[in-house]
């Protein structure tokens, strides 16, 4: 079953990659965050109940609502157009997804280790490199931080794979989380949608060497 | 002891936040600066025992957190005679102070964590702190900058956070899941070399963001620029030093693994790019705080080579990074009254600074002497080590590339220092500039002069401390 939602995290990533509008991406991260919800319960069966219930609060409550409908408040806010505005074509986009989860693939074939059930390391992976991907190819920079937020995502998978033997290391990996995305969202994202009115990556440049 | 310095920073901290009483916030700036100190020599009297189970006063802590204490002192007076010229108002000079404060803490803690999730969580208040520091501008320019740095520094946290997970991978082959260095260093035969392997990539390149080395050194330079001087100093240099420590405790492990010479190679070419990336922008750059940001990224270059290369060269970067510290720290102060004189940043409208402030000019040329280590500058001992231990790694080919990057930029920094001070400014208004105290001056002249003794003389006890904190490394 662990398997299962976890194929459907990394198709998720694939229709991230085609999808044309802002909207759909934020529900593409609500869905993960639900994905992550039932993958925490499946697979983090060791762990003492009321850890259990922080870490899933913390997909449910924060991934997949505060997360998303905070986002979507700031589109509508700032009035940010609705495509993505990919720098490359869509088709380029989904052949560079399968060409990481591939690599992923192979890489994970090399490593031999009893203790890691490889489909966390392939689709943590795949989603980091992912989530840095769409950082690169995406010209807004609220699709910057919705990169930033599927990079988390892809850690977090990876961290659930040792949760079981280190519960310190997920509860470590949900501080990073509400840490950054409130740094980054709260604080920052507020105020670049008042001070720079359309919000793309081009009015960035200013800071020079002379 | 720990305990105490922690909850006392962070008292000061929200009490500095919400006062708005002009005398009471620098008042309390002040017990901050007592609470360091005695903290510092603390440290000195328990020297080797561990506190609360993740701190632990080793060499390399205390030394840094003593570094450190004396930095943080013309900090905080340079910050007064900043903010009081700027006229800013309560709630600016609050959160300002309330920063640097935080920073403060943060990093010293970060220095004397002995575990790897500590340093990093410490790490992660580290750019809370600062985004806060570079942001007080509130302007386009600062926003941006500030942009840059808390994104760039949000992932490279997330690579360190992916490297933690790594090795707790490699860790649990050896049946353990104590993710402090000792006990790394004592299960280094049973870890898994893969996943190390990965884990060092990660977490050599998550810190890089906060040591400023290639790739991750961009956001650095954007903080050092917009960030007021006196806080630019603390992230120029002492912030720089938290990312040594995170790397160079976490190389000690690997360096006792088989693994040692692909390390070795990983942290020598992200070094040699650096320094390469640092001679590039400095022939080209015109902004006086982001030339010494720049010569900040070559120093980082020089001090990991020296890490890469080994025997005399651990012993030598350790000393590079302290002397760095007082001497860019310095750089950074003096800025602050160049920037009251010109109001400018770039080296276009910069000039004749001898016939305004003679005092800060002498400061801008025994500074520019001590940064690109000439011989009376305590640098020149350490860095002529450093290359000893290139030469002596038998790296003849690299030693020459590099030797011949360090001239270019010695080139570039002393063409546009001499341009600052003896070549007047086209078009430059002299008719009502502000004079400045020589006093404000002395903190400099006592830090170069420091550095000077440190390099040259250095007290018995400092080189035993120095060599204990790289005792573990294999020589």
């Amino acid at each position: 079953m662990i398997h299962v939602l976890l194929i459907t995290f990394i198709i998720t990533l694939f229709y991230m990659a085609i999808a044309n509008r802002l909207m759909t991406y934020i529900k593409v991260l609500a869905l993960q965050g639900v994905i992550l919800f039932f993958v925490v319960f499946l697979q983090l069966s060791e762990i003492n109940t009321l850890n259990l219930v922080l870490i899933m609060l913390e997909t449910i409550v924060f991934k997949s609502l505060a997360v998303p409908l905070f986002l979507s408040h700031l589109l509508k806010r700032n009035n940010i157009t609705r495509e993505a505005e990919p720098f490359l074509p869509n088709f380029v986009s989904l052949v560079i997804t399968t060409f990481i989860v591939v690599i992923t693939i192979l890489i994970s074939n090399t490593i031999k280790d009893d203790n890691l059930d490889k489909i966390f390391f392939v689709v943590a992976l795949s989603t980091l490199f992912f989530g840095l991907y769409l950082i690169a190819t995406r010209r807004k920079i609220i699709t910057h931080v919705m990169g930033y937020m599927v990079i988390e995502n892809g850690v977090f998978v990876l961290s659930l794979a040792v949760g079981n033997e280190m519960p310190m290391l997920v509860n470590l990996g949900i501080m990073l989380d509400i840490f950054a995305s409130v740094l980054i969202l709260g604080i920052f994202l507020n105020k670049i949608g008042d001070v720079f009115k359309n919000v793309s990556v081009d009015q960035l440049s200013n800071l020079k060497d002379y | 002891m720990i305990g105490v310095y922690l909850l006392g920073a962070l008292a000061i901290a929200i009490i500095l936040f919400i006062s708005r009483n002009k005398i009471f916030v620098y008042s309390l700036a002040g017990l901050f600066l007592v609470l360091q100190s005695v903290f510092a020599i603390y440290s000195c009297f328990h020297y080797g025992s561990t506190e609360w189970i993740y701190f632990t006063y080793d060499s390399l802590g205390v030394i840094l957190l003593i570094t450190m204490s004396i930095v943080a002192i013309p900090a905080l007076i340079h910050s007064y005679i900043y903010i009081e010229n700027h006229q800013e108002n309560a709630q600016a000079r609050a959160i300002y102070l309330t920063s640097m404060v935080l920073l403060i803490m943060a990093i010293s803690a970060g220095y004397l964590s002995n575990h790897i999730a500590v340093t990093w969580i410490f790490t992660e208040i580290t750019t809370l702190s600062a985004s806060a520091l570079i942001y007080h501008h509130r302007n386009k320019l600062a926003l941006e900058g500030t942009w840059k740095y808390v994104f760039i520094c949000a992932i490279s946290i997330t690579f360190i956070f992916i490297g933690i997970l790594f090795l707790s991978l490699s860790l649990q082959h050896a049946g353990s899941d104590d993710l402090s260095f000792k006990n790394l260093l004592a299960r280094r035969t049973e870890l898994n070399p893969v996943w190390l392997r990965m884990a060092f990539l990660f977490i050599f390149t998550g810190f890089t963001a906060k040591l400023g080395l290639v790739p991750m050194f961009t956001a650095g330079i954007d903080a050092k620029d917009k960030a007021p001087a006196p806080a630019g100093a603390l992230l120029a240099t002492v912030l720089m030093n938290l990312g040594f420590v995170g790397i160079f405790r976490f190389y000690i492990v690997i360096a006792n693994t088989p693994l040692l010479h692909w390390a070795q190679l990983v942290v020598g070419t992200a070094a040699f790019l650096s320094i390469f990336v640092s001679t590039v922008y400095m022939l080209k750059v015109k902004n006086v705080k982001r030339m010494l940001a720049y010569s900040g990224i070559e120093h980082m270059g020089i001090v990991m080579l020296g890490v890469a290369a080994g025997g005399i060269g651990y012993y030598a970067a350790v000393l590079h990074i302290i002397l760095h510290a007082f001497v860019k720290s310095s750089l950074f102060f003096q800025f602050n009254q160049l920037y009251r004189v010109f109001q400018d940043k770039s080296i276009y409208h910069i000039g004749n600074y001898f016939k305004y402030n003679a005092t800060g000019a002498m400061v801008l040329l025994f500074g520019f002497i001590s940064a690109t280590a000439m011989p009376p500058s305590g640098l020149f001992v350490s860095e002529f080590l450093i290359f000893k231990s290139i030469f002596d790694a038998g790296q003849i080919a690299l030693l020459i590339a590099v030797l011949l990057l360090l001239t270019l930029i010695i080139f570039a920094f002393g063409k546009n220092i001499f341009k600052i001070l003896f070549i007047p400014a086209v078009g430059f208004d002299d008719s009502n500039i502000e004079k400045i105290s020589p006093w404000e001056s002395l903190s400099q002249f006592l830090f170069l002069a420091f550095a000077v003794y440190l390099g040259l003389n250095p007290p018995a006890i400092f080189v035993q401390m120095l060599k204990d904190s790289v005792s573990l490394l294999p020589m």
